[in-house]
């Protein structure tokens, strides 16, 4: 196999998966930053004077990158889902399957288009809500490597949705029972330390709370975990979906009969 | 070395209420520069057959080979070999013709020569009559515009192999006319073209070689005109509003007024008018013709299955 034709077609799937989700950028990219704005006036607006994080950390300054996180993973998330969903339902993923494409082209394809994805999104909240609280970069290498982590397990949690879904419903309730819940109890809106013992150690079994957590440390420089815990934990999180994800693809499942 | 090879293809597919066997040890060769037609009714196994070929499903048996490329182990180079035209009409919402053809050819590798396959991407769109839709949306085509593209992606990585899995089902007779040529011309500059349709009078002025699927088994297989050499030569029309006598029924194919019987030769003819007349019937515009493949077809399609039944001519 030339190196140059598998490049060539790895590239192009992500340029197209990447064109498909700009060219409805008002629903792909403008939609869910309005929402983080939303969330952030509101809770801003309700707990700003009430609640202090990490000790001196103002809540709207605390909210800001849990919002910008939260984009990321869930529009990570629906990238590649949707996609994957939409071209299965309505039959065009026959252009990819008789394309001599590898698993391993598809894989980084559409991983990497949500990753692009996350990433403007996440950059787009991080403009939009940067003027209602001041922005702390104390460690800006920890934002870029839980930010891409993240991005890049919820693009191939999205693929592995989109791989076993066969109706727009099952990647409905994917998202809506699974991803939403598990984002919502992350700690996105909260510091998981200020919770009881009991929820404290829940949270502690989420990965996502992991993610929300190490992105946060590089705002502050401070969080509930040792970044370098949530680093292990969200790694091993990333290896055992990719390897999954891998694996389905290798084999097929649900596409090739 | 064939273009396509399938060497005793067998297909299963499993579900709660058992087996269903789609294809039962398939196996043929079509030649460099053949236009082969795989015929037979909806659910014979042809496109199970073609899926397998693609890489869109997988043999439970047997082995299928494009060039000498097996398709499941050296899907890629298998893959750049053919160009496949589905049955389906599908697209991709998103993108302009031009774009998708960009990026089909970009997933076989052949964006590095922007400029050639630009040309060629023209090229295509003019041969197809597309020229004028290359920027318009897919969602703004017409079905048989759909339809072109659909043929414009699967030639767009210039394979030399071609797979039209019923493409004129449902389309119009300038289209047919249109890709007719354009695939002859193609055919004619050397590359191989395996055609499934149910028109079967494409079929006979296209093809060379004709296999014909039943059950998932291959019944028939030979050149065009020895299936129709070998058959029952005459056929005899016509036009009639009564019904028609019982005892003619059962060899007769009524398509509205249309009546069309087989006939083994000139006593049979005579047998049949004879029952019409006594009948009180009175055919109008009567003709006596040659047998055409659809005879052909309906007759290889109507005997009954036999235990290991060979095919009828292996070419």
């Amino acid at each position: 196999m030339n190196p140059a034709n598998v490049l060539s077609g790895t590239g192009t799937l992500l340029y197209k998966e990447v064109l498909r989700f700009w060219k409805v950028a008002f629903q792909t990219v403008a939609a869910p930053v309005l929402t983080a704005i939303l969330y952030l006036l509101i809770f801003g607006h309700v707990l700003e004077d009430h609640v202090k994080v990490f000790g001196s950390v103002a809540y709207t300054s605390f909210l800001m990158p849990g919002l910008v996180m939260m984009s990321v993973l869930q529009n990570a998330f629906a990238n590649s889902s949707s996609s994957l969903i939409q071209s299965k339902i309505t039959g065009n993923l026959v252009f990819l399957l008789v394309a001599p494409l590898s698993h391993w082209a598809w894989f980084l394809a559409y991983v990497g288009a949500s990753i692009v994805r996350g990433a403007v999104v996440g950059a787009g909240v991080m403009l939009a809500t940067i003027w209602f609280a001041p922005l702390h970069l104390a460690q800006p290498l920890w934002i870029l490597v839980f930010g891409l982590a993240g991005a890049a397990m919820m693009g191939a949690l999205g693929l592995v949705a989109g791989l076993w879904a066969e109706k727009f419903d099952q990647i409905a309730a994917f998202q809506n029972f699974i991803i939403m819940p598990m984002t919502f109890l992350s700690g996105v809106f909260y510091s998981v330390g200020s919770l009881p013992p009991f929820w404290k150690g829940v949270s502690h079994l989420n990965p996502f709370f992991y993610m929300i957590d190490g992105f946060r440390y590089g705002f502050f420089g401070v969080s509930d975990m040792a970044p370098a815990t949530s680093l292990l934990v969200v790694g091993t999180s990333l290896l055992l979906v990719c390897g999954l994800c891998v694996h389905l693809l290798k084999i097929g499942y649900k596409i090739r009969h | 070395m064939p273009a396509i090879s399938f060497q005793h293809v067998g297909k299963t597919y499993g579900n709660a209420r058992g087996a269903l066997k789609a294809l039962d040890d398939v196996s043929f060769d079509i030649q460099p520069g053949e236009f082969f037609g795989l015929l037979g009714p909806n659910g014979a196994g042809k496109t199970t057959l073609i899926s397998i070929l693609a890489g869109l499903a997988r043999a439970s048996s047997g082995k299928v080979t494009v060039l000498g490329h097996d398709v499941v182990s050296d899907y890629a180079q298998a893959r750049r070999s053919l160009g496949i035209v589905p049955q389906e009409l599908v697209f991709d919402p998103f993108f302009s013709v031009r774009e998708a053809l960009r990026i089909q050819s970009g997933y076989f590798g052949v964006r590095s020569d922007k400029r050639a396959n630009d040309a060629w991407i023209d090229e295509l769109l003019a041969n197809l009559g597309l020229s004028d839709k290359a920027d318009a949306n897919m969602r703004q085509l017409s079905g048989g515009m759909k339809r072109r593209v659909l043929v414009a992606q699967a030639l767009v990585h210039r394979p030399p192999v071609i797979v039209l899995d019923e493409p004129t089902a449902g389309v119009d007779v300038e289209l047919r006319q249109t890709l007719w040529q354009f695939v002859a011309r193609l055919n004619k500059e050397g590359h191989t073209v395996l055609l499934t349709t149910h028109y079967l009078e494409e079929a006979e002025a296209l093809c060379g070689r004709i296999a014909m699927l039943k059950q998932g088994k291959v019944v028939a297989l030979d050149r065009t005109s020895s299936l129709l050499a070998g058959t029952a030569s005459t056929m005899l029309r016509f036009k009639m509003d009564t019904a028609l006598p019982a005892s003619l029924v059962g060899q007769s194919r009524v398509t509205g007024r249309i009546v069309q019987i087989t006939a083994h030769d000139a006593h049979e003819v005579e047998t049949i008018l004879g029952v019409l007349r006594t009948a009180g019937c009175q055919p109008e515009d009567l003709e006596i013709g040659r047998a055409d493949l659809e005879d052909v077809f309906l007759e290889i399609m109507n005997e009954p299955p036999r235990a290991s039944q060979p095919a009828r001519a292996v070419a």
